[in-house]
């Protein structure tokens, strides 16, 4: 648990100061482009932005961009859905389903929709007045880039899944072959060291299907985003909404489960009476707060590690065009294969990292379940 | 600050996607494939006890030819001996037999010769008597031809025949 710990802490220092770093460059070039409005359009295409490029790469869009080629822009639009509060902004309708090259990758409104390029809701939809104005987000249950990618994953993981639980059927009381030989061993370090161990030989079964779902999911998900080719290498276990989700049925599946047991723990735990009463309401409050902070961190461990490689791998490969910038073509060209070798090594490095959070994140779950049904100490 | 902050409709997405990925996952490919493990595994157990089982049982049989074996020996032991002692038995009763037979043979031999050699006895006594009394006769025929002579003679006779 320290060395992880330490990892975590080691991440997330590399997060924030890569993130606050981008962010730095990110401004200042927004603040020149503001400066100079004439000439932002030339400059936007003439100057590499660092912070733009990864940051563009790694958040979630409502179309999926493949490549440029100068000013022509090659990307799948997705379905954007949306609910406004603004019926009479947009034809008298409520509820709007279009596709996302309605935007012409953000340059054009559509219906009184735009992709704002506000400091406020950047990259967001919102909704325009009649003067042109953004007003307010709507209701926004767009299929984006990270939902596409979920139903990517989703796709593969039930192929994957359901050609293995067949091979099971078929291979009864026999040795198993095909995929089934792949997952076994997973499925079997799951249920012999995470879901046994932490859970308890009696009550682990319960558990079971969540846990390897979790597994599974996690993991199809972060090597998906690893691949860098479409329809995969959308950045899914590294948008915080995707861990937040996972997160979230992790608690209510330990809140639902818990026993009394459980719930004395953190009302009322066994500690003498003398004690209790000076500290009483602060320790609630502690202990509530355990509660809802085992599910945070889950959530902030798995998004912040996957966002960390995503953003590490393209801070590398935008150094050649840094280089470039800043030396010439040449220059650029021979920082590349250092650039490449660092980013395949981050790229290799990402793939443990997968694994270990899958693990992690699977572990976690299953200990907070064993707690919660936990009869004793 | 789009990247640390939720956003709502991925969110709801999410959720339907996970809770749909959780459903199906469990009853079509979890179910079976946990089932299909757990029985593998009872199966295999189970084929482990029926080895040792069997093995176990082998070493009985083993132990059982082990003692049958050890049995049909001390049987063989014990007739081989009882042979033995028959032969030995026979032999023995035949030479006391034939020790006996020899011994009857030898006594009814020597009472043959006893017998044989009283009658020879006798009838040399007898012819002993018979030339006693010719040679008696003759002697006394010649002798006494006197009276005196005659008594002094069968008085010497009488004395003599003490003999024997």
């Amino acid at each position: 648990m320290l060395k992880l710990s330490k990892s975590y802490v080691i991440t997330v220092a590399f997060l924030f100061f890569s993130i606050g770093t981008l962010f730095a460059q990110h401004t200042n070039e927004e603040n020149h482009a503001g400066a100079s409005e004439s000439h932002a359009a030339e400059s936007h295409q003439e100057e590499f932005s660092a912070g733009d490029f990864v940051i563009d790469h790694v958040s979630d869009s409502y179309d999926w961009h493949i490549t440029s080629w100068g000013e022509t822009h090659i990307s799948i639009p997705l379905p954007v859905i949306l609910y406004s509060k603004h019926p009479e902004l947009h034809d008298g309708k409520a509820f709007h389903v279009f596709m996302s090259s309605k935007f012409h990758h953000g340059h054009d409104a559509y219906n009184g929709f735009k992709i704002s390029t506000s400091e406020e809701f950047k990259g967001k939809i919102v909704e325009l007045d009649a003067h042109g104005h953004e007003l307010e987000k709507p209701i926004d249950l767009s299929i984006t880039k990270a939902v596409a990618g979920v139903f990517v994953s989703v796709i593969l993981l039930f192929w994957l899944l359901l050609a293995t639980a067949r091979s099971a059927k078929r291979n009864k009381g026999k040795a198993p072959s095909g995929v089934q030989n792949l997952l076994e061993p997973i499925i079997l370090f799951i249920r012999d060291e995470v879901a046994k161990p932490a859970i308890g030989e009696h009550k682990y079964e319960k558990f079971m299907p969540f846990l390897l779902s979790l597994f599974f999911f996690i993991l199809i998900n972060n090597f998906m985003g690893l691949i860098p080719i479409i329809p995969f290498g959308a950045n899914v276990t590294g948008n915080i909404s995707v861990t937040m989700v996972l997160a979230l049925f992790t608690f209510a599946i330990t809140t639902i489960n818990g026993n009394k047991h459980y719930w004395k723990e953190i009302y009322w735990p066994d500690v003498p009476v003398w004690l209790k009463f000076p500290l009483f309401p602060l320790m609630q409050v502690v202990e509530f707060s355990g509660m809802l902070t085992k599910p945070f961190v889950l959530m902030v461990r798995l998004f912040a590690n996957m966002l960390a490689g995503h953003l590490i791998v393209m801070v590398f490969v935008s150094l050649i065009f840094v280089f470039g910038g800043l030396f010439g073509p040449a220059v650029g060209l021979g920082a590349s294969p250092v650039s490449i070798a660092f980013s395949v090594f981050i790229l290799l490095l990402d793939v443990l990292v997968s694994f270990i959070q899958a693990y992690v994140f699977t572990l976690l779950s299953a200990l907070y379940f064993g707690m919660a049904t936990s009869d004793h100490h | 600050m789009g990247l640390v902050m939720p956003n709502p409709g991925t969110i709801i997405w999410m959720i339907i996607i996970f809770a749909i990925v959780l459903f199906i996952l469990k009853k079509f490919a979890w179910k079976p494939i946990l089932n299909a493990l757990k029985d593998r595994e009872e199966s295999i157990a189970n084929a482990l006890n029926s080895a040792e089982e069997a093995k176990k049982e082998v070493a009985g049989l083993k132990a059982d030819n082990e003692k049958i074996i050890a049995e049909a020996r001390r049987e063989k032991d014990a007739i081989l001996k009882e042979a033995k002692e028959l032969k030995d038995r026979i032999v023995a009763e035949a030479k006391e037999k034939a020790a006996q037979e020899a011994q009857k043979t030898i006594d009814e031999a020597r009472q043959q010769i006893d017998a044989e050699k009283t009658a020879a006895i006798n009838t040399i006594k007898k012819q002993v008597a018979e030339l006693s009394v010719m040679i008696a006769e003759k002697v006394i025929k010649k002798e006494l031809a006197g009276k005196g002579e005659q008594e002094k003679m069968v008085d010497g006779l009488i004395d003599d025949i003490k003999l024997n």
